[in-house]
């Protein structure tokens, strides 16, 4: 019985059900196109340009005042520190040599910290054992490793590594946990009742529904990471490492020139932020504008 | 004391047969009895409608035979699993229309290449043609209801649960669900046991009337509906009926003010 052998849909004689419906539909289904891209120049990328312009107007009038450029270097000098290394070919040299350390890092991280995660999440015991230390974990700053993991690991890129995990992982495991915590107990329900029970329910139900909180763990692990990476890189400076931002920024300081630690701190936010800019934030926007969950500004 | 998905040779009789069927749930105050001794068959093809007040455990009801939920007490046998379609459309957000019924599809063990073309025939037939792309919050609440009633129907199932799943649609979607709902359970003959707590709504849909009494539920009383169909929920029979039906239902409500 019950076959649903599918006939195109027929209307009962005397009733026009389908073109009503159709009208309904038309009626409460709203178009929604890009916006032109004036407003978004306007709305979106003005307003940096904007604040950028604004930090630089300052710093150019504090210059003069403070006037001590190994205090306070002006803006041309530090703008000469980065044509300097861009001229002798290093600048992209430091970039590279944090960046591909920051990435590899946090590659290690997502594949530690997501099975991680939903064990926490799913397992009653490993939650009650190490959810609370995981979260406690988050609120640790990272630099506090840097001591014990030159000691254990000696000063190589292992240290920088580890450093790196121990800032990461947390976050990541703790965002696909709460995100797994999110999860509408009417999918779970809507799920078990189309048959996604035990794995199957996880991965095409749990999983996905927890992918928001998941993202925002792995934007939060992706800041962590960076950051970490910079505490190594500035504590634990050694020449055979190769020179990435946190050398940059320690060898500045040792040379009591101010210009090129404004340069390395300038390096560090920019690749933090582009990094961000290009990778994660995209990722999020996307997660949330296909459910429906990001309103257009 | 459990729910049974039968297999379909041993049962030819009725698509859902709940016998003695009882629910307690362990609140602070001890035991609490949701539904006492319930006791009912739905047919193959047959569209029965569960009415009742607040407290009456419909919903608690539906989840037993949905086999979401154990009963404390009784049998409830079903003609394979059931699909269920709740108050809210419960489509997930991650995926199009189309790929939500896909998945319902492939949980079944539907081979790939068929999906696609399944999940179309069932947008079709709930008129949501060209719909298989669209997010779920792309589309309107009644076009939701719709695309959650095709990921059900994709189940195949000979029994088609439904809780309240109009309540919180707008009148004029509601009544336009009402005349897809009948056209479809007549064109598909699949079973439908639909819980809600709109009088007139159970008796412009169903042809059995089944009204449960509140805390504890207990089969109060039945109604076959013979009015033929297609009906319209503004119908002078259906209003007819309605009538009777509310009059029992209030005085079953009234009781529980006097003590």
């Amino acid at each position: 019985m019950a076959s649903t052998e599918t006939t195109p849909a027929q209307d009962a004689p005397g009733q026009d059900t389908g073109s009503v419906e159709a009208g309904l539909d038309a009626l409460e289904t709203t178009t929604t196109g890009r916006p032109p891209f004036r407003q978004t120049f306007v709305n979106k990328i003005l307003p940096p340009i904007v604040a950028i312009a604004v930090v630089l107007a300052v710093w150019a009038l504090l210059y003069p005042v403070v006037d001590n450029p190994t205090k306070l270097p002006s803006p041309a000098a530090v703008g000469g520190a980065f044509k300097e290394a861009w001229l002798q070919g290093t600048l992209l040299g430091y970039i590279w040599t944090s960046v591909s350390r920051g990435l590899l890092g946090f590659a290690l991280a997502l594949l530690i910290g997501t099975p991680l995660g939903l064990l926490v999440a799913r397992v009653k015991f490993v939650r009650a054992a190490i959810g609370p230390i995981l979260s406690g974990l988050q609120s640790l700053p990272s630099v506090a490793w840097v001591p014990p993991a030159v000691i254990w690991l000696g000063l190589n890129n292992s240290m920088m590594y580890a450093v790196i995990l121990l800032g990461a992982v947390p976050s990541i495991a703790n965002g696909l946990v709460s995100g797994v915590d999110q999860v509408p107990p009417l999918f779970l329900r809507a799920g078990r009742t189309l048959g996604a029970t035990g794995l199957k329910g996880i991965w095409h139900v749990t999983l996905p529904a927890a992918m928001p909180g998941y993202v925002a763990g792995l934007k939060q692990g992706w800041a962590f990471s960076w950051r970490s990476l910079m505490a190594a890189e500035i504590i634990a400076s050694f020449p055979d490492l190769g020179v990435g931002l946190g050398q940059l920024l320690e060898n500045g300081r040792n040379a009591s020139d101010m210009a090129m630690v404004f340069e390395a701190i300038l390096l560090i936010l920019f690749v933090g932020v582009a990094i961000d800019l290009l990778i994660f934030s995209p990722l999020e926007r996307w997660v949330l504008r296909s459910r429906g969950l990001l309103v257009k500004g | 004391m459990a729910t049974t998905f039968a297999k379909a040779a041993e049962t030819t009789q009725y698509a859902a047969r709940l016998e003695h069927v009882s629910k307690s749930f362990a609140t602070p105050g001890g035991q609490q009895l949701v539904l006492d001794d319930i006791s009912l068959d739905v047919a193959p093809g047959e569209f029965v409608t569960l009415l009742g007040a607040s407290g009456c455990g419909k919903s608690t009801l539906l989840n037993l035979v949905a086999g979401l939920d154990r009963p404390s007490a009784g049998t409830i046998t079903t003609d394979g699993r059931p699909a269920l379609m709740f108050q809210e459309h419960a489509l997930f957000p991650w995926l199009t229309a189309g790929k939500n019924i896909e998945l319902a599809l492939k949980l079944r063990g539907v081979a790939k290449p068929e999906r696609r073309e399944r999940a179309e025939e069932l947008l079709a037939l709930v008129r949501l043609k060209g719909a298989h792309g669209k997010r779920v919050h792309e589309l309107s609440g009644g076009m939701r209801q719709r695309a959650a009633l095709a990921r059900a129907l994709a189940q195949e199932s000979n029994l088609l649960l439904m809780d309240e799943p109009f309540s919180a649609l707008d009148a004029i979607t509601r009544d336009v669900l009402h005349d897809e709902l009948t056209r479809i359970w007549a064109e598909t003959g699949v079973s439908v046991l639909f819980v809600t707590h709109n009088v007139r709504e159970a008796v412009r849909l169903a042809q059995r009337v089944v009204l449960l009494s509140s805390r504890p539920g207990r089969i109060a009383r039945e109604w076959s509906v013979g009015i033929p169909q297609p009906r319209r929920i503004e119908d002078a029979p259906v209003a007819e009926l309605s009538l009777e039906i509310t009059d029992v239902l209030r005085g079953e409500i009234r009781r529980h003010g006097q003590h």
